[in-house]
């Protein structure tokens, strides 16, 4: 079933958060569509966390507009629609004498959701087995996939995760992601707060780099490229001895970063891109292959990061 | 109301695990025992009711113990989730902030009232065997029973109230302390202390009978010595309360504002809070 709202799940209008006389969230505006998956970089204190529970209607702005399922979250007609909400904190904390079956019971009882589903979802984040301890008992890894699993509840709507893969092992990383894909094709949106940039580079229909409470850069990863200006590498691996040769040839036109006797790196900006290639491939036999490397998520990230805002 | 017994079972819960119900019908069954074992020695000649002598003995510790326990149950209640963070992912759930206060409350409560029941109630069945069936005075000591649950309900209030007020949990636990000292032995201390001083008696009948009534726990204990004739008659302040005015009515409203106020404001407080 398609559980796509019509409209924006998601509208900030030049919203505001001061905490004191400390601005953490700067005139933030944008909008999610349904089923878009929004990644959500910046440093720590950037205000990624204030930004989700301005969204989650913990806290209320300052000054502009927060709109999420059509209606202000932190109102108390909001209630209701938490039922479609799935939230993952940073470092999450439960009731400790609990044990980890008697925790998820607890919060499927206020999303009324039932017992079979909690086990279901303990199956799936591998707790099934350690279901009966206490969370005192548990490890950091261990806390984090019951609170993946409390996000899960009712197959939500909505997910706010915030830094959601810390502690995890690989596999139950990927696992985890497999688990967002089929919220995904089943309509869901979600929301990701992370640092572990290669892991989210793939899944992102959408970036919003923060730093220090203002929006620095929206967008796909294409268009982030684009903002950046960040130069195109290449890795040319030419006939041996004839690496200089080539150089030579190419030098005009591009910046060369590196030689050795067989390898050639190159750079040079995407509007040059095609005539670089068709230059490379006119020189014929001597150029064994060829390796177009397009600027990685990290580098955007820290040229977004080093820049100075005006 | 579902989400509400959601939450006040969550607490029940809690309460039973970690033995807190367990130790606390223990102390007040302990509590009610000995006294009443002890303490039944004056009965004498004079045919009052062991049970009667036990209310008034019993009424003047329970002043002591139960808000006590009271505070010690709620003081911690939101502060402790606040700073451990559990809170904020409750609040995300389909639950208003109405019914977290509520619903936690009510298992505070209920938790005392458990406590009490099988408490001062165990205590009861086991006096009336030894006494050989004799039920004389229960009333009274029926009447102690409701108006401890509401002496704690109003403890477990104002402990809210800290608990929503202070930003750490050991301050909460400071506070609550002081609003023991406070409500229990200082404010009658100081109104006594007054008494004494007053050679020119500026306070009056009047004024001294309002000074008594705004204190809950001088409410609760001119509620339990002076409502049943055969209590008061033991206690040896027959007719005082009457005197002044003071009807159980008002007496229990009185008791049933201080349950209100510092919920409602605790509620109020909460509302606004950021998290």
């Amino acid at each position: 079933m398609d559980k796509r709202p019509s409209g924006n799940v998601i509208s900030l209008q030049s919203v505001n958060k001061c905490y004191g006389n400390e601005t953490v969230v700067h005139d933030i505006n944008f909008k999610v569509q349904p089923g878009e998956c929004i990644v959500l970089v910046g440093h720590n204190g950037a205000g990624k966390t204030t930004l989700m529970k301005l969204m989650l209607g913990l806290t209320r702005p300052n000054s502009g507009v927060v709109e999420v399922l059509g209606g202000n979250p932190a109102s108390s007609a909001a209630v209701q629609q938490r039922t479609a909400l799935g939230y993952l904190p940073e470092s999450v904390a439960f009731y400790e004498a609990m044990s980890g079956r008697e925790v998820l019971a607890f919060y499927a009882q206020l999303k009324g959701v039932s017992n079979h589903e909690c086990e279901k979802l303990l199956e799936l984040v591998g707790l099934a087995k350690a279901s009966t301890r206490r969370v005192r008992t548990y490890s950091k890894g261990m806390r984090q996939r019951l609170g993946l699993a409390q996000a899960m509840l009712g197959g939500p709507q909505l997910l706010f995760l915030d830094e959601p893969t810390t502690g995890l092992d690989p596999l139950l990383r990927q696992q985890f992601y497999e688990l967002i894909d089929t919220l995904h094709k089943e309509g869901a949106t979600s929301i990701i707060s992370s640092h572990a940039l290669n892991e989210v580079e793939a899944r992102a229909s959408r970036f919003v780099i923060m730093k220090s409470g203002n929006m620095v850069a929206s967008g796909t990863l294409d268009e982030l490229y684009q903002l950046a200006a960040l130069p195109v590498r290449f890795e040319l691996s030419v006939t041996e001895g004839e690496a200089s040769y080539v150089a030579e040839r190419l030098g005009s036109e591009v910046n060369i970063s590196h030689v050795n006797n067989q390898i050639i790196n190159l750079s040079c900006f995407k509007e040059e891109k095609m005539s670089l290639i068709r230059h490379i491939t006119s020189l014929g036999e001597v150029v064994q292959d060829l390796q177009i490397m397009p600027p990685r998520l990290d580098e955007v990230y820290s040229h977004f990061m080093s820049g100075d805002l005006s | 109301m579902k989400m509400m017994w959601i939450l006040a079972f969550k607490e029940l819960r809690d309460g039973l695990r970690n033995r807190w119900i367990a130790a606390a019908i223990i102390l007040l069954g302990a509590m009610a025992l000995a006294l009443s074992l002890l303490g039944s020695a004056p009965t004498g000649s004079v045919r009052v009711s062991e049970l009667d002598i036990t209310v008034i003995s019993l009424a003047s510790l329970s002043v002591y113990l139960i808000p006590l326990i009271a505070l010690m149950l709620s003081f911690d209640a939101l502060v402790g989730e606040f700073e451990r963070g559990t809170m904020m992912l409750l609040l995300t759930y389909p639950v208003t902030r109405w019914q977290v206060i509520m619903g936690k409350y009510l298992g505070h409560v209920l938790i005392l009232f458990i406590a009490i029941f099988f408490g001062y109630g165990g205590a009861l069945i086991i006096l009336t065997v030894i006494g050989g069936g004799n039920t004389d005075g229960w009333q009274a000591y029926a009447m102690m029973m409701i108006s401890s649950l509401m002496l704690g309900a109003i403890f477990i209030a104002l402990g809210y109230l800290v608990s929503v007020l202070v930003k750490e949990r050991a301050t909460a636990a400071g506070t609550a302390i002081g609003l023991w000292l406070v409500f229990v032995v200082l404010y009658d201390l100081v109104l006594f202390g007054a008494l004494l001083l007053d050679e020119s008696q500026m306070i009056g009948q009047q004024l001294f009978s309002i000074l008594m009534l705004i204190s809950p726990t001088d409410s609760y204990r001119i509620l339990n010595l002076s409502l049943f004739e055969g209590v008061s008659q033991a206690a040896g302040i027959a007719g005082l309360a009457s005197e002044a005015g003071l009807s159980g009515i008002l007496l229990i409203s009185v008791m049933t504002l201080w349950m209100i106020i510092p919920l409602t404001a605790t509620l109020m407080i909460f509302q606004k809070r950021e998290l």
